[in-house]
């Protein structure tokens, strides 16, 4: 019996980012745009989704999202269905985040070929979905005001795959002691030039050059 | 934290290497860890000692090699390892930076007992 070293070197998310290259493969095939919308629980990502729809549906892109929960619970999901858009539900059975199979599974039973958008609703967390690539063409994080102006520093690997930033709840900056300097300071130490828009889901403002950006990245199809 | 299905990649890519080689069974496993990955020694030993039961890899014991960051400042060149909060470089004050090191997450190797 003899004890043998066998050199590896395997990166442990290799198979998360196989499958989540299969997704974008998938997403690219049928000509959507997909994001992948990661915030703190409380940021404002439904309200952000549903925002989103609300403007572009007038607009006839057709949109499907998919829904990440911890729990069985379908309040989120419910709301976007009643706007009319087709929604997958995902319970990830307690993980704290999505993975590229999740997303797989909800792609299959999510109408694709008919689709100009899909957005995925990550679980609300700052540091699991940091890890995990999931296909989507771009990471984009809410911070909404209230969660303080130290959170790049705090959590600053979510901060590092980002396209896109949207800084939340503007409306509340008056009640806060948040130094946007600082903010942005520790977002461009982590991520230089990156696209931020800030703006109020509750007001509407600053909603419209966030959809400037999305639309903008619509394929032609 | 998703130290779970963290470990239980961890013991597919043993397991499968390990199959490979035709080992009895796996009596050491190297990981590298970088400063940046957030990632919890302890936590992955406690689903380690749980999932591994049964498998090849069954008390192996894992070792982890912890990657400092390292970061380097673009504008002056200033390089330095990361100790608590990210900063403006202390020298030219700028918030150019590139990671150098330190999201490292991989197996390195494994020993094995030979049949």
């Amino acid at each position: 019996m003899t004890n043998k070293r066998i050199t590896i070197v395997e990166k442990i998310f290799d198979a998360n980012e196989r499958l989540a290259n299969e997704n974008r493969r998938r997403f690219d095939e049928n000509h959507v745009f997909a994001i992948n919308l990661m915030a703190s629980p409380g940021a404002g990502k439904t309200s952000l989704i549903l925002a989103t729809i609300k403007a572009l549906l007038d607009q006839k892109v057709r949109i499907g999202v998919i829904e990440g929960d911890t729990a069985p619970v379908t309040i989120d999901a419910d709301k976007i269905s009643a706007a009319g858009i087709p929604v997958i539900q995902i319970n990830t059975g307690g993980e704290c985040h999505l993975d590229a199979v999740m997303v797989e599974n909800a792609l299959n039973q999510l109408p694709i070929e008919d689709l100009d958008l899909v957005i995925v609703e990550n679980v609300g967390n700052l540091i699991c979905p940091a890890a995990f690539k999931l296909g989507t063409h771009a990471n984009v994080l809410i911070a909404s005001v209230p969660e303080g102006d130290d959170k790049p520093y705090k959590y600053p690997n979510i901060y590092r795959g980002l396209e896109v930033l949207i800084i939340n709840k503007t409306d509340l900056l008056p009640y806060l002691d948040f130094d946007m300097d600082y903010f942005r300071q520790g977002v461009e130490i982590l991520n230089p030039g990156l696209e931020t828009f800030a703006l109020s889901c509750k007001t509407g403002a600053g909603l419209e050059d966030w959809l400037l950006w999305l639309k903008s990245k619509l394929p032609k199809k | 934290m998703h130290e779970l299905s963290v470990t239980e990649s961890v013991l597919e890519i043993a397991c499968r290497h390990a199959g490979k080689a035709q080992a009895k069974r796996v009596t050491d496993i190297y990981l590298v860890i970088g400063r940046l990955s957030s990632i919890v020694d302890d936590s992955v030993q406690f689903y380690w000692n749980l999932i591994s039961k049964d498998t090849l890899c069954e008390n192996a014991q894992l070792h982890f090699r912890r990657v400092p960051a390292e970061l380097v400042y673009l504008d002056c060149q200033h390089q330095y390892q990361l100790a608590e909060e990210l900063t403006p470089c202390p020298k030219c004050n700028s918030t150019r930076i590139r990671v150098l090191s330190g999201d490292e997450f991989h197996l390195e190797s494994i020993e094995i007992e030979r049949k």
